[in-house]
């Protein structure tokens, strides 16, 4: 299948082996859309590479780049000021809110279920427009920066965005219904691909995927930074490991990502956004966040001058695409589709 | 933590010789730098005693006179994450692979072998992941050459190579 199939969301190959109808074995075929970002990264400044890692995917940009600037602030030892750590909080929820609403509107087509896309969709402008609002681009948004936020948050900024997040809890009543009542939807997810909790770990899986095996493994939570240790949260845990519990993860998610943005709001505090930095750095130092897809990791060496010697770059997705075979095992051709979508690939990090 | 002191002092008494470096980053992060003959013991205590049950990533850097391979190893039980920098000679690029004892290092391997050209000995399917198959070489290498005319690079860095 692919890597021009409809289900593929991106230019990448699945090869099936099968029994009849039933899948023996499979192995996911990637490169495709290979850029070269660790070797293009060396020979840019640090900052520059703010707007590369924008585009490592175009559907959550800005955890890809707020990751690549904590890790550098761990290299050049910068301390963000705490209105840009809160900042930096709001916007990365809103940007997991529509990352995960982009999954959806992206999974409901795979299950034939159109409304999805509409639904999905609409609701997700609302957010892009916030995030236009705060950063003044839809997508790829080259908001943070190294030492903390590029600008401050427009005047009653707060005020639009507890607006849109009231009629947005509402829609997902709406969402809900939809979906989980739908016998279709329950047909083509419960109990398809289902991957145990310690395969999934021994392979790599990580992020709601690996929530939905009932780990609580949240990084915002565990390997806490910016502001998120001093707001509360409840990370989102389902048992089965099927497809349907990762869609309940990623739905229950939308709604603490809501909270958290609500919190954060309530407690922004006044003062410096953004802190100077050095530009020239040596060493080595990682962070890993909590990407929307599962754990996201820039490792970054320098060698004393204003560009980075070299820079790793871990995709979630990439771990979890080639566990994928294990969901596979056993089910019908038919669900790979099903199978695949739930996972929500995105060719842009994986491919690097 | 507690649990930090406890780490090290383990690795400490167990691999006291072998250790070229052995630090706590910050809290939760262990930092060890070892030789690669060394690699699959310290791998294989960290698995039993620590728990460690998730290969975060495997980086290969080229340092011009050796390779480094970089193991980000996580235990999620105790919340610990190691960091081992097994260093390779650079005319010898081989390594054992940790394959056989987490799965999930399997892609990793196979990208740092593709992108790096570091061997991992003992890996069940070490073919190349992003580049294509009859690609001859691995960019990631410090000689290989970026196109530097195409993008904007001031001048002073294109003097200092």
């Amino acid at each position: 299948m692919g890597p021009q199939h409809p289900m593929t969301h991106g230019l990448w190959n699945l090869r099936i082996k099968v029994d009849g109808e039933t899948i023996v074995d499979a192995e996911p075929e990637i490169g495709y859309l290979h850029r070269g970002y660790e070797k293009i990264m060396e020979v840019r400044e640090f900052q520059k590479n703010v707007v590369l890692t924008d585009r490592l995917c175009y559907v959550s940009s800005i955890t890809w780049s707020h990751a690549y600037c904590l890790a550098c602030e761990e290299l050049m030892d910068v301390e963000v000021p705490p209105r840009g750590q809160y900042l930096r909080v709001i916007t990365l929820e809103l940007q997991r809110i529509a990352s995960h609403l982009m999954w959806l509107a992206a999974y409901g087509p795979d299950l034939g279920l159109l409304t999805a896309l509409l639904w999905a969709l609409r609701e997700r402008e609302l957010f892009l427009d916030l995030l236009q609002l705060i950063s003044g681009a839809r997508m790829n948004q080259n908001w943070p920066r190294i030492g903390g936020v590029r600008n401050d948050a427009p005047p009653d900024f707060d005020q639009y965005c507890r607006k849109v997040i009231a009629h947005f809890r509402k829609k997902m009543d709406e969402y809900a219904n939809v979906f989980e009542q739908s016998k279709l939807f329950q047909v083509r997810t419960v109990g398809v691909g289902r991957i145990s909790r310690e395969d999934a770990m021994d392979w790599g899986v990580t992020g709601p995927n690996l929530r939905a095996c009932g780990a609580r493994i949240d990084l915002r939570e565990m390997d806490p930074y910016d502001a998120y240790p001093e707001i509360e949260f409840e990370p989102a845990v389902a048992r089965d490991g099927d497809s349907y519990a990762r869609y309940k993860v990623r739905m229950e998610e939308l709604k603490t990502s809501c909270d958290l943005i609500e919190r954060a709001l309530d407690k922004l505090p006044a003062g410096p956004y953004r802190a100077k930095q050095p530009r020239r750095a040596e060493g080595e130092a990682f962070r890993r966040t909590e990407d929307s897809r599962g754990e996201a990791l820039f490792y970054v060496i320098g060698d004393g001058d204003d560009r980075p010697y070299r820079v790793k770059i871990r995709s979630p997705i990439f771990s979890t695409m080639f566990a994928a075979p294990l969901m596979m095992r056993g089910n019908k051709v038919a669900d790979v589709v099903a199978i695949m979508g739930s996972i929500d690939v995105c060719v842009g990090e994986i491919d690097k | 933590m507690a649990g930090d002191g406890e780490f090290l002092a383990a690795l400490r008494d167990r691999f006291g010789a072998a250790l070229r470096d052995l630090s706590l980053v910050r809290d939760r992060v262990i930092r060890l730098a070892i030789d690669r003959k060394d690699l699959v013991a310290v791998c294989k205590f960290l698995k039993e005693k620590f728990d460690v049950e998730h290969v975060t990533c495997i980086t290969a850097v080229d340092w011009r006179d050796h390779f480094e391979s970089v193991y980000h190893l996580t235990s999620w039980k105790r919340n610990v994450m190691i960091q081992v920098n097994a260093s390779i000679p650079h005319d010898d690029p081989r390594i054992d692979s940790i394959t056989p004892l987490w799965n999930g290092a399997n892609v990793h391997e196979r990208e740092a072998y593709d992108l790096m050209g570091i061997v991992y000995d003992g890996h069940p399917n070490l073919t190349r992941i992003l580049l294509p198959k009859d690609y001859e070489f691995h960019p990631l290498r410090k000689d290989f050459p970026q196109e530097l005319d195409r993008q904007y690079v001031s001048r002073r860095k294109i003097g200092g190579g």
